[in-house]
Formats: C-alpha cells, sequence, structure tokens
C-alpha cells in the first residue's frame, strides 16, 4: 500500500449546464505522491483551476456533470457524503485561492478563523487552537503574530492576507494543499517571497502539493513535475526541466515561445494563431490541432493518446514517437 | 497655423531632436476624506515630482509594484486627471496653456488593461472606431472606410467583425480594436496602461508583435505601462522605475536590465521568478509589503525594505541624479557625497 500515490485522478469529466454548455475538462488522469510538488500550467479556460476545485467538490452541484474518479487518501471523493466531504476538507486536502479577501470570512478575526478549523477537525479545545493558530501565524512569518491573530482580514496588506490565508490551509497538517494562482494577484517582491515560503512549508510539513497556474516561471520555482493543459486535457506532464528544456507537445513548444523574456529583445514573438476552443461540445479529436503548425490530416480524426516519450514524460500529441520505438 | 494642426503635420518647431514629450515635476496628491464632516484626513501622493522625457519614436517602458503611481502617471499625460501642479510639453508646446485638452487628444491617445470596460457595449466594433473621427467632423463614409482599414491593420477582417459588439469578441480580439480606435484620430504617441496583462501567454505574444509593427509602419511613440519585467524588456527602448509615486531610476533598458544601480531596481528584478530548474531561486532579495501610500516613509520612501539604508536614507529624500550616460538613479549611494558610506567622495 506504500507505493499507493496519495492522489488519482482516472478520466476526470467535468461538464457544465447552463444557458450553454461547456466540456470544462475533457478525460483528465493523473497521479500525485506523497510529498511530491504537481504544477498544472495553462492558459484561462484550460480546465485547471476547475480540475483543482473538483479534487474539493467546490463545484457547484446542480450545474455540473462530474464524471469519472478521483481518490485522495483512502477517500474516494466523488462518493462523500456532506458531513465526510467536510471532514475532508481542511483536514484531507486543503485549498488557497488567488483572491484572500474572498477566501477569508471578513467578520471574524484572523485568529478566531483558523482556531475554528481546528477546534472542528481536531475536536480540541478553544485554548489549543487558539495555540495552533497563534502557532501557525509564526509559521508563515506574519510579523508580531500575537497582534495579527486579533486582525481582521481588511486591516492586514495583500501579503499578509495571502500568509494569513496559507496559515488557515495548513492549521490541520493537510496531506495534499491545492493552490489556485495564489500569487498571481501579488507585486512581485511580495510574490517570491510566497512562492518561497510555499515550497518551505511543503517540504517541512512532508505535504502534497498541486499548484495551478498560468505562469511557466512560477511553475518551475514550486514544481517537481509539470501537466501542461489545454481544451480541458493535459497535452503534456514531464519532469519541470522536461518540459521547459524538452517540451514534446506543439501546444508546450508554442506556449515557451511566447512567453516573453528579455533575450528575444528585437525578435518577432512566436505567436500561437488564433485562440483556444469555446468547448460548447466534447472535443472528438486533438483541440489543438486548428493552431498546430504541424498539423496533420488524422489530427482532426480522433483524440490522440499519450505517448511516453521518456521514462515519466508524455505527450497527448500523434507525432509524437515513443521512447526506445 | 494652429499649435494643433502643427502638432498633427508634426511641423512644430525643434525637429527630431524635440522630445515629444516632456514632463517636468508632476504631481498629484489624492485626499482622503474620512470623519462625519468629509475633512480631509490624509493624503496619497500618487506621483510626487515625476520628471521624464520622450524622445520621438521611441518606447518607454514604466514599471512598478501596485500603488507606485504608474498608471496614475499615464492618466496625468493624457489629462484624464488634473495634476496638482507640473508642466507636460507635447511636442514642445504646454498641454493646457498652448495646447487646449481637446486638442492634445488628437496626438495622444490611451489603450487599458480592461479590454471589455473600456469600449461601449452598445456599439458595433465599426461605431466605436468611427466615434473619434465622426465627432471630428469626418464625414460618414469617410469614417467607415477609415474604421475598416484600422482593423484590417491590427489584424480583424472587416467583413467578420465590423458589425460585432464588444461581447462577441475574445479578450486578445477586443484589445486589438481598442488599439484600432487609439489609432482612429492618427496620434504619435499612444500610452499604453498594461495592454497585455489581461491576456493569455499566446495571445500576448500576438498583441505584441502587432505593436511592434504598428510602430514601426505608422512611425510611432509609446508609453508602455507594465508591471511585467521581462514584457518591458522586449518592448522598451528606456525604462523608468517608480517606488512610492516617484522615479527609483530610469535609463537605457540595457542599463536597467544589466546594471541597475537603484537596490529597489535590483530587488525587483531578481524577483523574477527562474526559468530554470537548476537555478530556482533561494532568497527572496526584499522582505515585506511596499508600504501603504498613505503614510509614505520619511527621506527615500525605499529604506524601510532596503539592505543598505542608512542614517542619510532615513532623514533625507535622494534626488534622480546621472550616474551614467542617459541613466539616473534617486539613491544616496549614487550621490557623491550624499553622506552614505558606499558613496564617492564630493568632488
Amino acid at each position: 500500500m506504500t507505493n499507493r500515490p496519495l492522489v488519482e485522478v482516472r478520466d476526470l469529466h467535468v461538464r457544465f449546464r447552463g444557458e450553454r454548455n461547456v466540456h470544462a475538462v475533457n478525460g483528465v488522469d493523473f497521479a500525485l505522491n506523497r510529498g511530491e510538488v504537481l504544477g498544472i500550467l495553462g492558459e484561462s479556460g484550460s480546465g485547471k483551476s476547475v480540475t483543482l476545485k473538483a479534487l474539493l467538490r467546490l463545484l457547484p452541484e446542480r450545474r455540473t456533470e462530474i464524471k469519472g474518479a478521483i481518490r485522495v487518501g483512502d477517500e474516494d471523493v466523488l462518493a462523500l457524503g456532506p458531513e465526510a466531504l467536510a471532514d475532508f476538507r481542511g483536514k484531507t486536502a486543503s485549498m488557497i485561492f488567488q483572491e484572500p479577501m474572498l477566501a477569508l470570512d471578513p467578520v471574524y478575526t484572523v485568529g478566531q478563523q483558523i482556531a475554528e478549523a481546528v477546534e472542528r477537525h481536531e475536536k480540541c479545545g478553544a485554548a489549543a487552537a487558539r495555540r495552533r493558530a497563534l502557532e501557525m501565524l509564526e509559521r508563515v512569518r506574519i510579523p508580531s503574530p500575537e497582534r495579527r491573530l486579533d486582525s481582521y482580514p481588511h486591516e492586514m496588506s495583500g501579503g499578509m492576507r495571502q500568509r494569513a490565508m496559507i496559515a488557515l490551509a495548513l492549521a490541520c497538517r493537510p496531506q495534499v494543499l491545492l493552490a489556485d494562482e495564489p500569487t498571481t494577484a501579488l507585486d512581485a517582491t511580495v510574490q517570491i517571497q510566497i512562492l518561497l515560503l510555499l515550497r518551505e512549508l511543503q517540504r517541512e510539513l512532508g505535504m502534497a502539493a498541486i499548484f495551478v497556474t498560468h505562469d511557466i516561471g512560477v511553475a518551475v520555482e514550486v514544481s517537481d513535475r509539470i501537466a501542461v493543459m489545454y481544451a480541458g486535457r493535459i497535452v503534456e506532464t514531464g519532469s519541470v526541466a522536461d518540459i521547459v528544456r524538452r517540451p514534446a507537445h506543439p501546444y508546450t513548444r508554442g506556449l515557451l515561445a511566447s512567453t516573453v523574456h528579455g533575450a528575444m529583445r528585437g525578435r518577432r514573438l512566436d505567436a500561437i494563431p488564433g485562440a483556444p476552443p469555446a468547448l460548447s461540445e466534447a472535443p472528438a479529436s486533438c483541440s489543438f490541432a486548428p493552431r498546430c503548425g504541424e498539423v496533420q490530416p488524422e489530427c482532426h480524426a480522433r483524440v490522440p493518446d499519450a505517448v511516453t516519450v521518456a521514462p515519466a514524460h508524455l505527450s497527448r500529441c500523434l507525432r509524437s514517437v515513443a521512447a526506445g520505438g | 497655423m494652429s499649435g494643433a494642426e502643427a502638432l498633427r503635420q508634426g511641423q512644430e518647431a525643434g525637429g527630431p531632436a524635440q522630445p515629444l514629450l516632456q514632463v517636468r515635476a508632476l504631481k498629484k496628491h489624492f485626499p482622503i476624506r474620512g470623519g462625519m464632516l468629509g475633512r480631509t484626513v490624509a493624503t496619497v501622493n500618487a506621483v510626487d515630482g515625476v520628471a521624464f522625457e520622450v524622445a520621438k519614436g521611441e518606447t518607454l517602458g514604466i514599471v512598478g509594484e501596485s500603488g507606485c503611481g504608474k498608471s496614475t502617471t499615464a492618466r496625468l499625460l493624457i489629462r484624464l486627471i488634473e495634476p496638482d501642479s507640473g508642466e507636460v510639453r507635447f511636442a514642445g508646446q504646454s498641454v493646457g496653456s498652448e495646447i487646449p485638452v481637446a486638442e492634445l487628444r488628437h496626438g495622444v491617445q490611451m489603450v487599458f488593461q480592461d479590454s471589455f470596460a473600456s469600449l461601449n457595449p452598445r456599439l458595433t466594433i465599426e461605431d466605436s472606431i468611427a466615434f473619434g473621427p465622426r465627432v471630428r467632423g469626418v464625414a460618414e463614409a469617410e469614417a467607415v472606410h477609415k474604421a475598416h482599414d484600422l482593423l484590417r491593420r491590427v489584424g480583424l477582417d472587416p467583413a467578420q467583425f465590423a458589425r460585432r459588439y464588444p461581447h462577441e469578441l475574445s479578450g486578445g480580439q477586443r484589445q486589438r480594436v481598442n488599439i484600432a480606435r487609439a489609432l482612429a484620430l492618427a496620434p504619435r504617441l499612444l500610452i499604453l496602461d498594461e495592454p497585455v496583462s489581461a491576456l493569455d501567454k499566446s495571445v500576448e505574444a500576438q498583441v505584441l508583435n502587432l505593436l511592434v509593427d504598428l510602430k514601426q509602419s505608422l512611425g510611432l511613440t509609446y508609453i508602455f505601462v507594465s508591471h511585467d519585467l521581462n514584457v518591458v524588456q522586449y518592448i522598451s527602448d528606456r525604462v523608468m522605475v517608480m517606488y512610492l509615486g516617484r522615479v527609483a531610476e530610469i535609463g537605457p533598458v540595457e542599463a536597467i536590465y544589466r546594471d541597475a544601480r537603484h537596490p529597489y531596481t535590483r530587488a525587483l528584478l531578481s524577483a523574477m521568478p527562474s526559468m530554470d530548474p537548476d537555478r530556482r531561486t533561494q532568497e527572496a532579495p526584499i522582505a515585506g509589503d511596499p508600504p501603504n501610500p498613505i503614510n509614505p516613509p520619511s527621506g527615500c520612501l525605499f529604506h524601510t525594505r532596503c539592505p543598505y539604508a542608512e542614517a542619510v536614507c532615513q532623514s533625507t529624500a535622494p534626488a534622480l541624479a546621472p550616474v551614467k550616460d542617459r541613466h539616473s538613479a534617486a539613491c544616496h549611494m549614487e550621490i557623491a557625497g550624499s553622506g552614505h558610506s558606499k558613496a564617492r567622495p564630493a568632488a
């Protein structure tokens, strides 16, 4: 049993029903080991946040159709009843968001919110819960933590609120932390502090983490492995070095080529033409084919299977060549 | 010939050596009102004595974190906000006295970050682009013809897009429309305020290519405001770094990125995430958040976060001083005889 991954997602499909249907996630598979950090990289509408929210069952139940299997630890997440789900959230898996102002309750102090979570999950007394809250604020290095325990979220700066949200998410020692663009709204000098803090806490607590981001630089800073998503599918997975140095999928290559950095000064950017598909229909072939420079007739015929291009490096492209083949 | 006509035709005095834009001691302080009587209880020094020039045909990048005053500066330049004091000269003429603000908009136009909020949702794309010329008396047929021409220039087929409404377009397409609209009055200076920040990477690259092409074919001058140091390095000839309403450093793009002199510029650059898995960032260059602009620190505004801060930094605000050719920094370490232990002695 020890070799079993901590998180396993199999053939996950998420469809939103409403005025128009959106096939947001179209067959996502991945596994995450204990203590491992997976970065999910994708543009808006790629399904990266929806995948993450499905792991914590945060999607609106009435309008969402979820198929497939999600296992975290010993829990079959899609089968959890309301009570078991409440136990699961915060204790087994917990999430941090882009906008802490929306994740924190404005009418309770930061200390009260952290203590409430600790009392709920660990069935301990108020004094012990408050002690844990203080310890967490120290851990995320909020200056003068005793005083900040009694601060309301609006009394804190953006970076400090983000730290408070991390303290809340980690207060009950979850086995996996789900992070949804947690540094996107922060200033550059604050972003790097939060990234380093998350990396350090993840290591110290031996936690697994899934880090959703649109920023390749951020994914490189925090991840062990990266999964690149496009139109609701993972198109490539590999180690960070595989993805940034030896990208196999044309979309990953396009994304890297269109990510601006200093060395490109004076050169034309190799932008990917066009825009991602609307996903009102479930894609029946390679979703990237209409924008792909290497497209072949058979790309429009079927959904490509994942090809193992090197050990632990998978690409969902008909043109990718299997290792040793 | 009126000043406005002269500036449209580029016949102003000074020739190519005359900077297109000269900004001196620009200031804007926003009062914060509170209490029962709505008295001013504090002020935000959003822009506090900013001075710079933009040469004809160059791109000046303005970078800084939130609250540094970069967007307020952009809005002051085009007079969406009235400055408290200071002077802006466009093509050698003082804005407000020698050129009326309405005429300034013939020469200077702006593109904003939020591509949806900056288009009227009830106007078709064609009408949005033709709106400015129509108001200024261009005949109907000509205005529409011009709008179609501009759509083609920004890479949108008029047959497909002209009659659409903003909500029927993607973010990247809408930003192209905003650029076309800004070009409708044939301006010489385009102020781009975070124009690609809301776009996905693959679309961002398309819009950056478009901006480079347009600048070349139309002989435009750009002011490019952004928080993204990679994008600014790609597009700018010169870069101005702002911190809490003041200029920290300004210089040619190579000097700023390779030989930054202000500790804040250096911190900002080393805070950029690494793209190399073998060289991940090990230590944050500076701790803490940018200070609240309502009660900014004394002296050098950066001294509260600066690893080199000394007594002089707390007491005296450093002036922007030249460190090299066309490169200036506002740091006591660069000012001879400032009293900082790392400064050269006074000559």
